[in-house]
């Protein structure tokens, strides 16, 4: 036994010493595969593609069914908004849920032995993904716009001021922020989509028929309301300082404070 | 290099690990062997930082897991062939590693090759793959970045006897180019062929430990005889301890005291020699017994 003992630190010295050690995997790279995750299974291809697909039948129903006057980019804007608000959550959720409903997680997180490293290049591919998708929706929005207007021989209308455009994008960024924060707190495909739609939607009617009905909901409603918050951002421009305020409040307790829970579970769970 | 100290993951009540410590040595294959559920997977993954200690730690290659600054080229990790995206194809299963560790692309088909993965094969979705296949594609993941460190969890699972050779041989290669090969399984025969050292763990405690030679020569006398109850009654007269096998006796003396006594108690001998590996597989059947429904062994005769 002494003997192997002895041989084996032998051994270990002269294997070090010959193996430099590799230098630290770079973000960049880590960014890169998780990208390229993004893309490579069917279901993802199909996630992504679904984005613009979505906008191109938004941007079609519209020209079909919009009455003359409402040949409008807004109305464009709003059409493609929805499906946008369901498809680019369910990218963010997934990216993260999948390492675990997929268990691929056993291999990312061995390869890469820091969890927060490959959550933070997921996020900065959701985010990426998002403002492209965002930026290609309105394209496809106005190329819509225009065919519309031609169409019905009406000269094209450009009603969404610069402001708004971003306040679009950031409203949408926000849903896929909440998919994200959804995605580390259940850590399941499944969970966490039916989550999103509890939150979005479920949570949304509640909160819409409490303020129709209770006065005192109305009055405080700006202040605990997230969807009702972020609905705001829809008209960007015309928001005063205290409706960020009050995107920021809401934000903080519906955002920011289940994903500090979730990212805290993330690093501290097991992955089996 | 595989060093673990005093590892401890507790569940609750419930110890999944206790106080495990052992080395895995460079050069050597050590097997680790236990009855499924005995926290050999636990401790696995403890080691490659994928569930976190109650206590303890343990280093690979001088250094915590996480501190590894590349991971996929110092150490091979295979916990289970099955934890992979059903939807992706294999090859591009190896490319993600591949393109995670910084390799360049030629690598991949290098590793199809020396794994027996066909190019057809590669660009099959692993939903589509047996569990042979699997294994192949875990284990060419783990050599992709020519690690010094392996740790494989079960890796034999699903393989066919070819395949199981073959594997048997790749890591005796591996080990004798200097590597540390650290595998577990649950079948002792499977261990015995390929193992250096061997670390026995049953309910999370580690219950034996050593080279396979030191454990293999504990092992004592094998004695048959048609007349069991005259010797077993002379084996407790002359101090002797002894357990039963199956069909024999194992006695803790060398051959020829057991010969002696049972000369002196007139019982005739069908099989006298020693015990080669039974003290082993005996101390094994013990530890598996506690898990297994059908427990009709019998503890040491009086």
């Amino acid at each position: 036994m002494t003997a192997t003992t002895m041989d084996g630190a032998l051994e270990t010295e002269s294997a070090t010493a010959t193996r430099p050690a590799p230098a630290r995997i770079p973000t960049s790279r880590i960014i890169a595969v998780e990208l390229r995750k993004s893309f490579d299974t069917r279901s993802g291809f199909w996630m992504l593609a679904s984005v613009g697909i979505l906008a191109v039948l938004a941007t079609a129903a519209t020209i079909l069914f919009a009455p003359d006057d409402a040949i409008t980019y807004n109305s464009f804007g709003a059409a493609i908004g929805i499906p946008m608000a369901i498809v680019l959550p369910m990218i963010a959720i997934l990216s993260v849920t999948s390492e675990w409903s997929q268990r691929t997680g056993l291999t990312s997180f061995t390869l890469v032995p820091h969890r927060g490293r490959v959550i933070r290049a997921k996020l900065a591919v959701a985010l990426a993904v998002g403002v492209v998708s965002m930026l290609l929706a309105f394209g496809i929005g106005a190329l819509g716009n225009l065919l519309g207007a031609a169409i019905v021989g009406v000269d094209p209308v450009w009603d969404i001021a610069l402001g708004d455009f971003a306040g679009l994008i950031f409203f949408q960024i926000i849903n896929m922020l909440i998919g994200f924060m959804l995605g580390v707190l259940f850590r399941n495909s499944a969970g966490a989509i039916v989550g999103y739609f509890v939150y979005s939607f479920v949570l949304g009617t509640i909160t819409e028929v409490l303020s129709a009905t209770q006065d005192w909901f109305e009055r405080v409603q700006p202040w605990v309301d997230f969807n009702y918050a972020q609905g705001m951002l829809t008209e960007a421009s015309s928001m005063t300082g205290e409706n960020w305020a009050q995107l920021g409040v809401t934000g903080l307790f519906w955002l920011v404070v289940p994903l500090a829970i979730g990212l805290w579970a993330v690093f501290r769970s097991e992955v089996k | 290099m595989i060093t673990v100290e005093s590892l401890t993951k507790k569940y609750g009540a419930f110890t999944a690990v206790d106080d495990v410590s052992f080395a895995a040595r460079p050069g050597r294959v050590t097997g680790f062997l236990g009855p499924n559920g005995a926290g050999k997977s636990t401790t696995m993954r403890i080691v490659v930082g994928l569930t976190p200690a109650t206590s303890g730690h343990a280093e690979v290659s001088g250094r915590r897991y996480a501190d590894l600054p590349n991971p996929g080229l110092e150490v091979g990790v295979l916990l289970d062939a099955s934890a992979q995206h059903a939807g992706r194809t294999g090859r591009e299963i190896l490319t993600i590693a591949a393109q995670t560790m910084g390799l360049p692309r030629g690598r991949v088909d290098e590793m199809l090759e020396r794994v027996s993965l066909t190019p057809s094969e590669a660009g099959r979705r692993v939903r589509n793959y047996s569990l042979g296949m699997r294994q192949r594609l875990g284990i060419a993941t783990a050599l992709l970045g020519e690690p010094e460190v392996l740790i494989l969890d079960e890796p034999a699972n699903g393989l066919d006897p070819a395949g199981i050779r073959w594997m048997r041989d790749l890591l005796r290669t591996y080990a004798d180019q200097g590597a540390t090969v650290l595998l577990s399984s649950h079948l002792l025969h499977e261990i015995e062929v390929i193992a250096d050292d061997l670390v026995v763990i049953g309910q999370g405690r580690i219950v034996a430990q050593g080279t396979k030679a030191e454990l293999l020569a504990a092992a004592g006398t094998l004695v048959r005889t048609r007349d069991v109850p005259t010797l077993a009654r002379a084996l407790v007269v002359a101090d002797l301890e002894f357990s039963h096998l199956t069909d024999a006796i194992r006695v803790d003396a060398d051959p020829d005291v057991v010969g002696r006594v049972a000369l002196n108690a007139g019982v005739a001998l069908t099989e006298l020699r020693a015990a080669d590996g039974a003290g082993l597989e005996e101390m094994f059947l013990e530890l598996t017994a506690d898990t297994q429904r059908d427990q009709n062994r019998e503890g040491v005769a009086a």
